[in-house]
């Protein structure tokens, strides 16, 4: 217990004095899961949206595979993108492996399904009378979609904070893909288990407190936005 | 004629839900359309507003006829639904929702029709906050402000208090009146086809069984099933 309280006491101290070593491992986090996230955005909201709004024959398995998708564990998707990246696997000539692209990649691969599915639901949540009165105003097919989904865009904000909340903590894909380079690749999960291992409690407390702020601090926007509806 | 209708069918997964002949809709008329439910009634309101296109017949517009109607032909014909549905955002923004779509501008326009309904205290209130009456009179400001040719009403004082149903009538009567719109009432309400319409005409089965002038449906029907319906029996 008293190592603990001396672990929190220095991890307060390193997080205050602005270490080099720390900030550097927090901004490259923030830049992989931004980047995934953003990209995970503007690919899965619309595609979301659109099958939220359409009824195709395939509309049961794409469901299907979505969710699927939204399950998947980090550590396996990291294994695949790892073969799919490696030397010899089809992306190999890409040499991304074990660079913060790979990091991303896995990450995407992540957030994807996430935001897609979250957003799909959100926009078929809306009363499908919506569509039909305001194409009665004189919508046009675009109008009308949009319509819809800022009728939603609260479920889609959400869909979106809880990808964040999801790839920011996971440690399985970035291990595997990005390899914990250190001012290259560590990030904020890779550096708890390392400096964990090695007995570093203290940055190791310092640096999951920073990640429990920052998934608590996605948690409470989260809330927030569900409160509002 | 605002309205040729010829041949006009609808039919959904095999079965017939609507079969008129023939049917003209004068300029600037108000014409109510009663029947049982299932009648097809809001059917054709979809087929006026052009919201479905119809298994088989036409549909002329002021004299246009033709497959899917035009942009510029569906904003000139709007509806006001049983159960409206306000988008969330303030009852301004709901009301000038249509305009926006057509890229005009928001100006006083929305304020005074808000004045028109009563509402223009209630400007700035979120939308989904108002009780069910203030609600139906937004969605009939929002339908009033883009100023349609043609404004269908499909059962639009249903589950109102009297004196939301005496404003909503009164709101239409202003508006034929003063803007010339034609008007297409579905209404369960006969005593309000009476207050209101021209024209009147019964709908069974998808069938237009009669369709007459107001005094003469209701005192001097024609059809048996118009008498039946007209005296409170059940018909179907």
């Amino acid at each position: 217990m008293d190592e603990l309280l001396r672990g929190i006491e220095q991890a307060m101290r390193l997080i205050a004095s602005g270490d080099g070593a720390l900030a550097e491992i927090v901004l490259l986090s923030l830049r992989v899961s931004g980047l995934a996230l953003l990209i995970s955005t503007l690919c899965g909201v619309p595609v979301g949206a659109a099958l939220g709004l359409s009824r195709s024959r395939a509309h049961g398995l794409i469901t299907a595979l979505l969710y699927t998708g939204m399950g998947l564990p980090p550590v396996v998707v990291g294994l695949f993108v790892y073969l799919f990246l490696s030397r010899s696997g089809p992306l190999g000539v890409l040499g991304w492996l074990f660079t913060p692209r790979a990091m991303v990649s896995a990450q995407v691969v992540i957030a994807l399904p996430l935001v897609t599915g979250l957003t799909m639901t959100a926009v078929r949540s809306v009363d499908p009378g919506l569509r039909v009165q305001v194409r009665s105003l004189g919508a046009t097919r675009l109008q009308e979609a949009w319509a819809v989904l800022l009728e939603a865009r609260i479920g889609v904000v959400a869909a979106i904070v809880a990808a964040f909340g999801g790839i920011i903590s996971e440690v399985g894909a970035v291990m595997l893909v990005g390899g914990d380079i250190e001012g290259k690749t560590r990030v904020l999960t890779t550096a708890i288990v390392l400096n964990t291992r090695q007995g570093e409690f203290s940055l190791a407390i310092a640096l999951g407190l920073i990640l429990l702020a920052l998934t608590f601090a996605a948690n409470v926007a989260l809330l927030r936005l569900q409160g509002r509806t | 004629m605002i309205y040729e209708l010829a041949q006009l069918r609808q039919v959904y997964n095999g079965r017939t839900v609507l079969d008129i002949p023939r049917l003209d809709i004068e300029e600037g008329e108000v014409l109510a359309l009663v029947g049982p439910s299932g009648a097809g009634k809001s059917t054709l309101l979809r087929l006026l507003n052009f919201l479905e296109t119809p298994t088989a017949g036409i549909i002329c517009f002021a004299g246009q006829a033709g497959g899917a109607a035009s942009l510029a032909v569906r904003r000139q014909v709007t509806t006001v639904f049983q159960r409206p549905i306000l988008q969330r955002a303030s009852v301004q923004a709901n009301v000038g929702y249509g305009l926006r779509l057509r890229g005009l501008k928001v100006d006083g326009q929305v304020d005074d029709v808000l004045a028109e309904v009563g509402l223009q205290d209630l400007a700035r209130h979120a939308a989904q906050t108002l009780s069910g009456g203030e609600m139906q009179r937004v969605a009939l400001a929002r339908a009033l402000v883009v100023e349609p040719r043609v404004l269908l009403l499909d059962e639009p004082t249903a589950n109102l208090d009297p004196y939301n149903v005496a404003l909503i009538e009164n709101l239409i009567r202003e508006q034929n009146r003063k803007k010339g719109t034609t008007v297409v009432l579905v209404t369960h309400n006969v005593f309000q086809a009476k207050r209101l319409a021209r024209r009147t005409g019964l709908l069974l089965g998808g069938a237009l069984v009669e369709l007459a002038d107001t005094a003469h449906f209701f005192n001097a029907p024609c059809d048996a099933r118009t008498s039946a319906f007209v005296r409170g029996e059940m018909v179907y």
